[in-house]
């Protein structure tokens, strides 16, 4: 066997292909990965440490700027770990609300990952449908909360404002063309040679090794693990709502990309039963306090982002502000298998793998 | 105290922690226990090495002896009723009040049996805590982040490097003496 001297290389920080600012160190034998090192803290804001100054009225809108692609999905599992310490109910048309606006959010976070991990691979056409119909999301959070990115949609006790009016019809509408529109995407990608040759049995991780690492989300049920923090730990109106878990069964990237297509469809399937469903009544439970003191205690609270396991652990001493502020982001773990899933393949392979993992510096760096 | 109210000579007694308050009415308590069966298994099989239980909103925290710390995490990681498979978070705290200062969490979560258990320790500065990478291997980058940001130890850590600070940045921001605009003259061209 030929062996060439083992080259040093840096991915990043500035690679189109890292999804943000994340560098990676990669050392090639020919085009073989021998050893990938991934560095990030490029974005680090030390936003648990400004948790720590501000009060817990103020600490959503810097959650929302963690995983900026899922904001509505980092501001929901803060509230609810405070409305957990204050032992506050949501009325259930608030509930129902958060479950519509959460499950849009991951069809868009959803949206993002297949047209950027597309364009990793090759894909280009597949970027542009992806774009056009997340704007028709990003327009429907527009008209109900004014903000099309870092949303902030969620208050303690239930949501910003009861859904505008037409709201309902436009969402429906949405959700009537979705599957169609996922079918185009499928038509472009699924059975391209290209994209099978580039994703079938390309970074394999069995199911033992994903728990290890701690891999959560589609990543965690493309390798066959049914675990769906909806189903396992019903928050807010899933436990009302029918829905199935997609898993995989090849642990590889293709799998993961059939996982999330069809998470995609089942969000749009819990979205038409919420809006069918939706109760009347308060958005808000009008019995929320005016100054957030949860008593002295702590809790971790997790859900299931669009990227996994979205942790809270708040430690409240009992004052206005909390005591300590964690955020546990499915970026930054998941993000940890890297080596162990490029270690051995082709450099192209990298890329591709970033891209499965659906990464978000904001959130890994926090 | 003497009778007439006056201190008797020598060292004052320690004040005495303030009764816990009684839920108001209408609040329900949240200091309730909840059934864990993973708990229960462990206090059966090795009480002795845990310190102290405490009960939040129906979550459990349960404070280990630190030297138990291993012993206590491969247990609740393989014994049935627990098979805390999954190592959903490690993160540290700061009590810069208290005698040892750093406490480390973990949090455990079991796919099969659904259920989760905070494991903490307190440690001192100078005191290094085991590394649980053997157990979880995604303890890695959360024990270099706990490393980073608190300056706590973790003896046999393969890369105890800082992670997500600069390689050269001095301190360690989360303590609770670290001010929240960080030490300026250190850092003056990040300001």
């Amino acid at each position: 066997m030929f062996h060439t001297e083992v080259l040093e290389v840096n991915m990043g920080p500035q690679h189109p292909a890292t999804h943000g600012v994340l560098r990676v160190i990669l050392s090639l034998d020919g085009e073989t990965v021998v050893k990938c090192r991934p560095v990030i803290g490029y974005l680090h804001r030390g936003v648990e440490k400004l948790s720590e100054h501000k009060s817990y009225l103020m600490i959503p809108p810097l959650c929302d700027r963690l995983d900026y692609v899922a904001s509505g999905s980092q501001n929901l599992g803060y509230i609810e770990a405070v409305e957990k310490m204050l032992s506050l109910e949501v009325p259930p048309r608030g509930q129902y609300i958060r479950v519509i606006l959460a499950e849009l959010n991951r069809i868009s976070s959803h949206l993002v990952w297949l047209g950027t991990h597309g364009l990793d691979i090759g894909a280009m056409t597949v970027f542009f449908y992806c774009f056009r119909e997340r704007e028709l999301i990003l327009d429907m959070f527009e008209s109900f909360c004014g903000a099309r990115l870092t949303t902030n949609m969620f208050r303690i006790g239930g949501t910003l404002e009861d859904l505008p009016p037409g709201w309902t019809d436009r969402c429906r509408h949405f959700i009537d063309i979705l599957p169609s529109r996922i079918k185009e995407y499928e038509g472009l990608l699924s059975m391209n040679r290209i994209w099978l040759e580039r994703t079938k049995g390309v970074g394999v991780i069995s199911a033992e090794d994903a728990i290890s690492w701690g891999i959560t989300g589609p990543c965690l049920r493309g390798s066959g693990v049914n675990y769906d923090l909806r189903k396992a730990e019903p928050y807010e109106a899933y436990a009302d709502l029918d829905f199935d878990i997609p898993t995989g069964q090849n642990c590889d990237t293709y799998d993961r990309y059939l996982v999330r297509m069809e998470e995609m469809r089942q969000s749009a399937r819990i979205i038409r039963q919420a809006l069918d469903r939706l109760p009347d009544g308060d958005f808000r439970n009008p019995k929320v306090p005016k100054k957030i003191k949860p008593p002295v205690g702590e809790v971790y609270h997790v859900i299931e982002g669009p990227r996994g396991e979205q942790g809270f652990y708040i430690r409240s001493d009992g004052t206005e502000k909390p005591y300590r502020m964690r955020f546990r982001s499915p970026s930054f773990v998941n993000l940890q298998a890297l080596p162990v899933m490029t270690e051995g393949s082709l450099i192209a392979d990298v890329v591709a793998v970033i891209g499965t993992l659906d990464i978000v510096l904001g959130d890994a760096d926090r | 105290m003497t009778t007439d109210g006056t201190p008797p000579e020598g060292k004052p007694p320690a004040p005495k922690p303030p009764p816990p308050k009684p839920a108001a009415p209408g609040k329900p308590d949240l200091s309730l226990p909840v059934p864990n069966a993973a708990l229960d298994a462990l206090s059966e099989a090795m009480g002795d090495a845990v310190e102290e239980v405490t009960w939040f909103a129906g979550g459990v925290s349960v404070r280990v002896a630190p030297e138990r710390l291993i012993e206590v995490l491969s247990f609740l990681r393989d014994d049935p009723r627990s098979r805390m498979n999954l190592l959903s978070d490690l993160c540290g705290a700061h009590f810069p009040a208290d005698e040892k200062g750093f406490e480390v969490m973990y949090h455990l979560y079991s796919i099969p049996n659904n259920l989760r258990i905070r494991v903490k320790v307190r440690v001192d500065e100078q005191t290094p805590v085991a590394t649980v990478i053997p157990l979880w291997a995604t303890a890695n980058w959360h024990e270099r982040e706990v490393f980073d940001l608190f300056g706590v130890r973790f003896e046999g850590h393969p890369d105890l490097t800082r992670i997500l600070l600069p390689d050269d940045w001095k301190g360690h921001p989360l303590r609770k003496e670290y001010p929240l605009e960080g030490f300026t003259e250190q850092h003056p061209r990040f300001r």
